[in-house]
C-alpha cells in the first residue's frame, strides 16, 4: 500500500464500509450500533508472541438506543464523511483543525479536544488503520535524526531522496507527521541512539559519534510523538538496525523507554506498529550515578511515587529494572545525561557509550 | 447551732419568676435570637390555641421593628375570642397560670409559662413592660394594660389600665420590647413557614421593618378542637394521684371510676383488690402508703388504652400536603396520619410527609421539619427522636442515598400530636426517645418510602424512555441521513426503528421480483387484533395466507386479513402481484402504530 492513491481508495473503501453496517441496520430496522474494545488500563494484556501491551478481549457495545450513544455515534458518522471528503480531495488537517471544523456540525460539534481525539483513535480501532492514512496528522513534530540512513519521502513537492547525514544540517532530517510517506533506502548503521534530550544529541553529533560508528542519532524529544516511535520501528524491523535509549536517570525518563519498547496504554491498538520491544535502555542508570559517581539532584516526593509505581508495573517487572529502581531508591538521587560532562566533555563519546554498547552487544569491536 | 441559725437566716423560698429569671435558657430564652423567636412562638402558640378553641379562623399579625440599635418592638395580634380583663394581668405576668395545665388533650402551650417567661424576658433585657390590648366582643370596650411581673412574688403589677377604642370586635394584641438581634430574621422567617404549614387554617400576615409578606391558608376548616379526657391511670403520678384523692370525697371505686377514662365498675373493682383497698374506703383518707400501692395497682391491672379520636387533633394527610404544597415546589408529595397508639398512658398519633425534587436542594441532607402539637421544633435536631427515627430508616431500600439523614432533595415533615409531647426539656425543642413514638415514625416513613420509591422508579423509567424517544426521533435521523451523504444512496427510513424500539406495532410492504410481502411485527407487549387493509390490482389468489374477505371494484382488489397477533409475534403474507395501492391497519391504536410501504 505504498501507493499514496490507491491507499487513501483503500481507507476510504474501509470508512465506507463502516458506514455502509449502520446504513443497513438503519434500512432494515435495527438501531444502529458499533462494537469497540474496550480503551481502559483494565483491558490492557501483555502479548507475549510481538512482546508488546495491546488491548484485551473486554467489548463494548455502542448503541444508538439512548441519546448520548446515539450523538456519539453520530459525531462518529460526521468525523468519517469529513475524513471521506478529505481523502477525496487529497487534502490532510491536523487533529486540532478537525475539532475547530466541527463547530459547524450542530448536533455532532465537539465538546473538547479530548473528544475529537479520542473519536479518531477508535476509528483507527475499528478500521485497523493509523490516522495518517486518514490525512489526519498531530501538532506535534516527529523528532530529528542525524545517521548513515538514506530515505525517500514523498512530499507535497515530489519525491525527495535524503542522507540523513550528508543531506542535512546539524538539526539532521525531520520525521514527518505521516511515516508511511517515507521509503527507508539504505543504511550504513550499526545501531540508532535515541536519545532524549537535545544537548545530549549535539554533543554527539559535534563529537562525530555518528561517524565514528556508525551510528544514528535520533532526538526524541520528550515523550516521543507516534512518528518518532513508528520511525523507530520501522529502522529496526525493516532494516534490522538495533535499537538503543538513553535517557536521564529518572523515573519519567523510564516511562519513554518504555513507550517506545512496550507501548503505550492510550495508543494500545498501534502497539504492534508503534513499539520496538527489542529496544535497549543503556543509561543512565541508577547504577552509572553510583560507578562514575555523576552530580546528582535528591529526589522528589513525586519521583519516589513514580518509582514505586514502577515497582508494581509489568512492564518493568524485570531482575533488571527491580535492581535499577531498588537502588535509585535507597540512594534517593537522579542525574541528567549532560551530568557526564563532570567528567569531560568527550567521557560520554569516548568512554562511556562505546563501553555499554559493546556490553549489550550491539559494538562489535 | 449558731451556724445553722446564720443559714436559716438566708435560706428562704425563692419564686418562681426568680427561679426562671436565673435559669433563661431552661425556657429557651439562653440568647437575644433565640428570645425573639421563643416570645413570637409563645404568642402565636396562644392566639392558635385560643382560636382554636373559639371555633375562628385565626388571622394572625406578627409584627418586628426595631426601635433603637438592639431594641425590638414585637407585636401578636390575633382575631381570637379575647381575654377578660380581670384575667389578663395573671395570664401574661404570672408564671405557672394557665387553662390548660391540667387537661388531658392535645394544645401547644401546656404549662402556662411561655408567654410569661417572654414578659419576663423583655422586662429583665429592656425593664420595659408588656403592654396587652384584648377585648371580647363587639359590645365592649377593648383593655389596655401595661404589666411587669413582680420578681420575688410572681404576681403580676399592671402600671396602667384603660379602655380603649379598638378596630376589632374581638382578639387579644401584646406587644413586647426587648434587646434582640437582626440574626434571628431568617431563623424567625423559617418558623412562620413552618407554622404556616402545619396549621393550614391559620393566616399570618408578617411585617419585618419595612418588609411585609403574608402566609396565606389553605384551608377554611378550623380543626375540631381536641376534647380533655380524663386522664388514664397508666399516665399518672403519685404527686397529681396525691392532689386528686384529697380534693375528693368520693370512695374510692367511684373515684376511680370519675376520674379515670378507661375504667368501669369491674376495672375499678379489679384495682382496689390488687391493692388491698377496700372500695368503699373514702380516698382522701388514704395514707401516703395506700396510695403507692393504689398507683402500683392502676398501673399494673390491665386497662385498654384511652381512645385518640377525640382528644388528639392531627392535621390530616391532606391538609399536610396542601401546607407543604403552598410553601415549596415538589415533584412528589405524600403524607400519612398513623393510627392512633400510646405511651405510658398518653395517646398520641404520629403524622409524617416526603416531599422530593422541584426546588429543594439537590445535594446534602434532607431537609427535616418536626413537628410538636403543631409547633415547629427549630432547635436541638441531634438531640430529638424524631431525627433519630428518620435516620434508622434504611433509606436507600427506597432508592435514596443516606449519610445519617437522607441526602438529595428530599423534604421530610413528622409530626407527633399527643395529649403530652414527652420533650427532653422544658424549652420544648426535642421530642424524648420514647421507642412506642419512634416505631409510629419509623413505620409512617416506611410506608412513605415505598412510595417515594415508586416514584422514582417511574420517574427514571420516564427519564429512560424520554432518552431513547429522544435519541431515536432527533439523532437516528441525522445519523441516517449523515450515512446515506457517505455510502452515496438515498437516506434510510428511520420509522422502523421508531415502531421497534418505541413499542409500537410495525408493517412494512415491499415488493420484488412479482412479488409482494407485507410483514407486520407487533412490538407492543400486548396483544393486538388486527385487520389489514390491502387495497391494490392484485387479486392476491396465491396468497399463503388467504384474505378472509376479498371484494373487487373497478380492478382495484380490497383484501382484509383479520387475525391476532401476539407480543413479540409477526404475520407475514405474500403472494404474486405488483404491489402499490395503499395498505392500511386497523385495530391498533394510532400511537401505537407504523405503517411503511418501502416502495414509495
Amino acid at each position: 500500500m505504498s501507493d499514496p492513491s490507491e491507499r487513501d481508495t483503500a481507507t476510504k473503501k474501509r470508512l465506507m464500509e463502516i458506514a455502509k453496517v449502520w446504513y443497513d441496520q438503519i434500512a432494515g430496522g435495527e438501531v444502529p450500533s458499533i462494537t469497540l474494545p474496550t480503551r481502559t488500563k483494565y483491558n490492557i494484556e501483555y502479548d507475549d508472541e510481538s512482546e508488546v501491551w495491546k488491548y484485551g478481549d473486554k467489548e463494548s457495545v455502542r448503541n444508538a438506543g439512548t441519546a448520548k450513544s446515539a450523538t456519539h455515534m453520530l459525531k462518529m458518522a460526521y468525523v468519517i464523511w469529513f475524513i471521506k471528503t478529505q481523502l477525496q480531495e487529497n487534502r490532510s488537517s491536523t487533529l486540532r483543525e478537525m475539532y475547530y471544523i466541527s463547530e459547524g456540525w450542530k448536533q455532532a460539534k465537539f465538546g473538547a479536544q479530548n473528544e475529537s481525539n479520542y473519536l479518531i483513535e477508535d476509528l483507527e480501532i475499528i478500521t485497523a488503520l493509523q490516522r495518517e492514512f486518514f490525512h489526519m496528522r498531530p501538532e506535534e513534530d516527529g523528532a530529528s535524526i542525524f545517521g548513515p540512513i538514506r530515505v525517500r519521502e514523498n512530499t507535497r513537492r515530489g519525491m525527495k531522496e535524503i542522507h540523513c547525514q550528508d543531506d542535512v544540517g546539524e538539526a539532521g532530517y525531520n520525521i514527518p507527521n505521516n511515516v508511511e510517506n517515507v521509503e527507508l533506502v539504505d543504511h550504513d548503521a550499526s545501531c540508532v541512539i535515541a536519545i532524549e534530550t537535545g544537548g545530549m544529541f549535539s554533543r554527539l553529533q559535534e563529537n562525530g559519534f555518528d561517524e565514528e560508528y556508525n551510528a544514528v542519532l535520533l532526538h526524541l524529544k520528550g515523550q516521543p510523538a507516534r512518528a518518532t516511535r513508528r520511525m523507530l520501528k520501522r529502522m529496526n524491523e525493516e532494516l534490522g538496525i538495533p535499537v538503543v535509549v538513553f535517557t536521564d536517570g529518572d523515573p519519567w525518563s523510564y516511562r519513554i523507554y518504555a513507550s517506545v519498547a512496550y507501548g503505550s496504554i492510550k495508543a494500545a491498538h498501534m502497539s504492534e506498529l508503534l513499539a520496538t520491544p527489542s529496544a535497549q535502555f543503556i543509561g543512565v542508570k541508577p547504577s552509572d550515578i553510583q560507578q562514575y559517581n555523576l552530580p546528582a539532584d535528591k529526589l522528589t516526593e513525586q519521583d519516589v511515587s513514580a518509582l514505586k509505581a514502577e515497582l508494581t508495573d509489568p512492564r518493568f517487572a524485570t531482575d533488571f529494572w527491580k535492581k535499577e529502581i531498588n537502588l535509585q531508591l535507597e540512594m534517593n538521587l537522579k542525574s541528567e545525561q549532560q551530568a557526564f560532562a563532570s567528567r569531560g566533555l568527550d567521557f560520554v563519546t569516548k568512554e562511556y557509550l562505546p563501553s555499554m554498547l559493546s556490553e549489550i552487544g550491539v559494538l562489535k569491536r | 447551732m449558731v451556724l445553722a441559725d446564720e443559714l436559716a437566716k438566708k435560706q428562704r423560698s425563692i419564686s418562681v419568676a426568680e427561679f426562671f429569671e436565673k435559669n433563661k435558657q431552661m425556657l429557651g430564652f439562653d440568647s437575644p435570637t433565640r428570645g425573639i423567636i421563643t416570645t413570637i412562638k409563645e404568642a402565636i402558640d396562644n392566639s392558635l390555641d385560643a382560636c382554636e378553641e373559639a371555633q375562628v379562623l385565626p388571622d394572625i399579625l406578627v409584627s418586628v421593628r426595631r426601635v433603637s440599635n438592639d431594641v425590638f418592638r414585637v407585636v401578636v395580634e390575633d382575631n381570637g375570642p379575647g381575654i377578660v380583663p380581670e384575667k389578663m394581668p395573671s395570664v401574661f405576668a404570672k408564671l405557672l397560670y394557665g387553662s390548660r395545665f391540667h387537661q388531658v388533650r392535645q394544645t401547644r402551650g401546656q404549662q402556662g409559662i411561655g408567654i410569661s417567661a417572654a414578659v419576663l424576658y423583655a422586662q429583665l433585657t429592656t425593664g420595659k413592660p408588656t403592654i396587652v390590648t384584648s377585648r371580647t366582643d363587639a359590645k365592649n370596650k377593648a383593655h389596655t394594660m401595661s404589666l411587669v411581673i413582680k420578681t420575688e412574688t410572681n404576681e403580676p403589677e399592671v402600671l396602667s389600665h384603660e379602655e380603649v377604642d379598638w378596630i376589632l370586635p374581638h382578639g387579644t394584641r401584646v406587644q413586647l420590647e426587648f434587646k434582640s438581634n437582626i440574626a434571628a430574621r431568617k431563623k424567625l422567617i423559617e418558623y412562620l413557614k413552618y407554622t404556616s404549614i402545619v396549621n393550614p387554617h391559620a393566616k399570618f400576615r408578617v411585617e419585618i421593618d419595612d418588609e411585609s409578606f403574608t402566609f396565606e391558608r389553605v384551608s377554611s376548616d378550623v380543626p375540631p378542637c381536641p376534647v380533655a379526657i380524663k386522664p388514664h391511670p397508666y399516665g399518672i403520678e403519685l404527686g397529681v394521684l396525691k392532689r386528686m384523692t384529697a380534693a375528693s370525697d368520693l370512695p374510692l371505686k367511684e373515684f376511680l371510676v370519675e376520674s379515670f377514662s378507661k375504667v368501669g365498675e369491674k376495672t375499678a373493682l379489679e384495682i382496689c383488690s390488687s391493692a388491698r383497698l377496700d372500695p368503699a374506703v373514702k380516698v382522701s383518707t388514704l395514707d401516703l402508703e395506700s396510695l403507692n400501692r393504689l398507683l402500683d395497682a392502676m398501673q399494673t391491672t390491665r386497662i385498654p388504652a384511652p381512645s385518640a379520636s377525640q382528644c388528639l387533633s392531627p392535621i390530616t394527610d391532606e391538609l399536610i400536603v396542601k401546607g407543604m404544597e403552598k410553601e415549596f415546589e415538589l415533584d412528589f408529595i405524600k403524607a400519612r396520619t398513623r393510627p392512633g397508639n400510646v405511651y405510658g398512658g398518653h395517646s398520641f398519633i404520629v403524622e409524617a410527609a416526603i416531599g422530593y425534587g422541584g426546588k429543594l436542594p439537590p445535594e446534602g441532607s434532607a431537609i427535616l421539619l418536626r413537628f410538636a402539637n403543631r409547633v415547629p421544633l427549630l432547635y436541638q435536631q441531634g438531640a430529638c427522636a424524631i431525627t433519630n427515627a428518620v435516620q434508622n430508616v434504611n433509606w436507600k431500600a427506597y432508592g435514596v442515598s443516606q449519610s445519617g439523614l437522607p441526602t438529595g432533595p428530599i423534604l421530610i415533615l413528622v409530626h407527633v400530636a399527643a395529649t403530652s409531647v414527652p420533650f427532653t426539656s422544658e424549652s420544648k425543642d426535642a421530642v424524648a426517645a420514647i421507642p412506642e413514638i419512634e416505631r409510629e415514625i419509623t413505620l409512617a416513613l416506611q410506608e412513605l418510602g415505598r412510595d417515594l420509591k415508586m416514584f422514582l422508579s417511574r420517574r427514571d423509567r420516564n427519564k429512560l424512555q424520554d432518552d431513547r424517544a429522544r435519541a431515536i426521533c432527533s439523532v437516528i435521523p441525522l445519523i441516517a441521513a449523515k450515512v446515506g451523504e457517505i455510502v452515496e444512496l438515498p437516506v434510510p427510513d428511520t420509522s422502523l426503528i421508531e415502531g421497534r424500539i418505541m413499542r409500537r406495532v410495525v408493517l412494512k410492504k415491499s415488493s420484488a421480483g412479482g412479488k409482494v410481502m407485507i410483514h407486520i411485527d407487533n412490538y407492543t407487549t400486548k396483544p393486538q387484533e388486527i385487520s389489514l387493509y390491502d387495497i391494490s390490482g392484485d387479486a392476491a389468489g396465491d396468497a399463503n395466507i388467504p384474505p378472509s374477505f376479498v371484494s373487487e371494484m373497478d380492478g382495484e382488489y380490497t383484501k382484509i386479513w383479520k387475525f391476532a397477533l401476539a407480543s413479540g409475534e409477526a404475520f407475514e403474507v405474500t403472494y404474486t402481484g405488483l404491489g402499490g395501492g395503499m395498505i392500511e391497519m386497523q385495530g391498533v391504536s394510532e400511537n401505537l402504530k407504523v405503517v411503511v410501504d418501502l416502495d414509495v
